[in-house]
């Protein structure tokens, strides 16, 4: 651990410039594969994830099926070249752990009882690791599920908070997390207030915690926007065109 | 609920257009569809690139380490190339180790790089016989739509093209770290083309329906020269001699074709970071 | 986000589209009061009844839907049918042609093999078995010659038009054998291939502008400004 490091100068600023409650630009770009049934980019600061969703289809083999409703599958996985020192390609202990906390941050929007004996895939590709990659990689997943027309109750939105040289902050890139106190992890529904995703690692008071709870929802809020206009965004034209056509109707 | 299936009217229907010198993509039959490469995609590679030929999306990065020798090349530095056909990329590729099409994509390419020389390994020497670079190139298959080979195959050689090693200085038992970096001396550059058999016709990038009607696949890599450093015949069919010499004859050609887009889009790259 | 009845909206999964006195319709649900969408679409009221118009969707088998299946593999007394849905259907040798089979004395891939197109009819599916298939009707059977296409099967009533509007115009105009399965697969047919392909590009046109107003009118343009060039290159 390097000592010399500071996560927070003497302006109250991060090592990236942020103040405490500010998060990293995030921008996402919807449908970006063509052979999966919905996908989504996420570039969240130097972090940049690939999601992609196939299904609803048919499982197999066919015991894992569910009478009444679809099966969820997550891969949360990180390329060779995502982080500092190559990765092997194959799974990791950290990968299993974060692909069962993942597919159980979106599984409670998905209306999964419209689809029985059926399963949907969802995939999250790290590209690029800086910090929050689990949280990103829920944000991703939830436009790739819209995306691919899969039926949920709310978007989830992820993003986290945690403790750097004694201050409580939000969205934590990679320093941060390796050299900082605690990380807390977070997914939330926005429109129904309910937390979905939720990790801490470290100490924190119940002040503390309170803090980083509130910024990281309000975090997941203001992320919230970006996926909707994302969404939006991709389907325009057609709202354009709709436009022009309502309008020679007039 | 894409299952890709070959549907045998839809492979009549290619057969048809084929016999007319037409694809269902309205090219001709040595024509590559709309290419475009990216360079420095992934931040924390030491060098990377992205292809999309049409809707194939190939991404390639370059990961650099110091490790030991081969026990045969003490002067020498190391390459590894990986392939990882990632299951987000098609509703075919199931989560788990490279099967037999991903070891061939990724052996294939790395004979390309290594016989093609892109790089001098002895330059990648530090300490003969204990301390060489090792460079290691994963190529990720983001979406398959055919043609997966020469799309790796140019990713690969665009991430070396992008990669900068960190300068080293030994000093008795350490290595330092100079804080510089240095771009890899890249001293040819092998271009990978792939020609399908389909009947009589030969065509050129194929897209994944015309790939489930090959016969017959000839990967061909051309050295900047024109020399012929790397083949592999794949799929169950067989081609003539006379086949094979045509083959090699439009990989060449192509093969410059595609050179030239990999040298313009480098420059594009090169002057925007300047 | 309030709403004038009849207009549209592009609304995402977990949006309030109305609050109040309404009902929930298709690709919605009601909440204490408020009325969310469940999918990417545009919302629509008529009445009382939220509903949304999916921008993606899938083909879940309907009895007495008229479909276009891909035989995927057989076993001595059934094929498997990939009917283009997240349920893989069966078509049992009972039900396959209008006359008797039986399988005990003949080999049944002579009568559909793996990757033949066929036009059959969803005859049951009650969510606990994949659905049956038949093809022993009138105009049912395999397919043969000319192409298949796939468009969002939430499109086909659109390609079919009111009373047929749209896929009439478009057989007249392309002189084309079409046929739309309600599960979004399109079958089409001609001696000249130029005009299958130009039938694609019609129909792919009408996936993409669906909601649109005007869209016959402009397809058909397109299909005569086609034939237009078509005359031209084979003069």
């Amino acid at each position: 651990m390097d000592e010399e490091i500071k996560l927070i100068d003497e302006n109250g600023l991060r090592v990236d410039g942020r103040r405490f409650d500010e998060l990293r630009p995030v921008r996402i770009e919807v449908g970006v594969l063509k052979n999966a049934d919905g996908s989504a980019l996420i570039v969240q600061g130097r972090t940049k994830i690939l999601a992609a969703v196939y299904g609803p289809r048919e499982i197999h083999p066919k015991h894992l099926s569910k009478p009444d409703r679809a099966v969820l599958r997550c891969r949360y996985h990180m390329a060779p070249f995502s982080v500092e020192d190559r990765k092997s390609p194959a799974p990791s202990r950290r990968e299993t752990e974060l692909s069962k906390v993942i597919r159980e941050a979106l599984e409670p929007a998905i209306l999964l009882e419209k689809f029985p004996r059926t399963c949907i895939d969802i995939f999250v590709e790290v590209l690029e690791a800086d910090g929050g990659t689990r949280c990103a990689g829920v944000t991703a997943a939830s436009v790739a599920l819209a995306d691919a027309g899969i039926p949920m109750k709310d978007l989830v939105v992820g993003c986290a908070a945690g403790k750097v040289d004694g201050v409580v902050v939000v969205d934590l890139c990679d320093i941060e997390d390796k050299y900082g106190e605690v990380d807390v992890p977070v997914a939330y529904m926005p429109n129904k207030g309910l937390i979905s995703l939720l990790q801490m690692d470290g100490i924190l008071t119940m002040e503390e915690f309170e803090k980083a709870l509130n910024l990281a929802i309000d975090g997941c809020k203001k992320i919230y926007e970006v996926q909707k206009a994302a969404l939006k965004r991709k389907y325009d034209f057609t709202e354009k065109l709709k436009r022009e056509a309502d309008k020679s109707e007039e | 609920m894409k299952n890709k299936i070959p549907v045998s009217i839809n492979r009549e229907h290619v057969l048809k257009l084929l016999s007319k010198g037409m694809r269902i993509d309205g090219r001709d039959l040595l024509n590559y569809r709309p290419i475009s490469i990216n360079f420095e995609v992934a931040g924390k590679a030491d060098g990377s690139a992205s292809v999309r030929f049409g809707d194939t999306y190939v991404m390639v990065g370059v990961k650099a380490e110091i490790g030991k020798p081969f026990p045969d090349t003490p002067g020498e530095g190391v390459l590894l190339v990986n392939a990882e056909f990632v299951p987000l990329a098609s509703p075919d590729f199931e989560p788990g180790p490279p099967n037999e099409d991903a070891i061939e994509l990724a052996r294939v390419v790395d004979r390309g790089l290594r016989k093609g020389e892109v790089v001098d390994l002895k330059e990648l020497c530090i300490v003969p016989g204990e301390k060489v670079w090792m460079l290691w190139v994963d190529i990720y298959i983001l979406d398959h739509n055919g043609n997966l080979m020469d799309a790796a195959a140019l990713a690969s050689l665009a991430a070396l093209m992008n990669t900068k090693l960190p300068e080293v200085k030994v000093e008795g038992e350490e290595i330092i770290k100079t804080g510089k970096f240095k771009p890899l001396n890249i001293k040819d550059y092998p271009i990978a083309v792939t020609l399908g058999k389909i009947g009589e016709s030969f065509i050129v990038d194929p897209l994944l329906d015309e790939e489930q009607l090959m016969d017959c696949r000839l990967t061909v890599i051309t050295t900047k020269s024109g020399n012929i450093c790397a083949l592999q015949k794949s799929f169950s069919g067989t081609f003539s001699q006379g086949d094979v010499l045509k083959a090699l004859n439009i990989a060449v050609e192509k093969g410059k074709e595609l050179r030239d887009l990999l040298f313009s889009s480098f420059e594009k790259f090169s002057s925007s970071k300047a | 986000m309030s709403m004038v009845g009849g207009r549209r909206s592009l609304v995402i999964p977990g949006e309030i589209i109305v609050e109040g006195n309404f009902r929930a319709g298709l690709n919605t649900y009601l909440e204490n009061g408020k009325i969310y969408s469940t999918v990417m679409g545009l919302a629509e009221i008529r009445g009382r009844v939220v509903s949304v118009i999916p921008i993606k969707s899938y083909y879940i088998p309907k009895v007495g839907d008229i479909v276009i299946g891909i035989v995927t593999d057989n076993s001595p007394t059934y094929w498997q049918v990939d009917i283009n849905s997240p349920y893989m259907a069966i078509l049992q040798v009972s039900d396959a042609l209008p006359r008797p089979i039986d399988p005990a004395k003949e080999n049944i891939r002579k009568y559909f093999d793996v990757g033949d197109a066929l036009l059959a009819e969803i005859a049951l599916f009650d969510k606990l078995r994949s659905p049956l298939l038949k093809a022993n009707g009138r105009g049912q059977g395999k397919l043969k010659g000319g192409i298949l296409v796939e468009v969002s099967p939430a499109k086909v009533p659109r390609l079919i038009g009111k009373r047929g509007s749209m896929i009439n115009m478009l057989k007249k105009e392309l002189g084309c054998q079409i046929i739309v399965g309600q599960n979004g697969r399109v079958w089409i047919n001609s001696v000249n291939e130029k005009l299958i392909d130009l039938a694609v590009k019609a129909v792919k046109i009408v996936d993409e502008e669906a909601q649109t107003r005007g869209l016959t009118e402009r397809v058909k343009k397109f299909i005569l400004k086609g034939k237009e060039k078509i005359d031209l290159e084979s003069a």
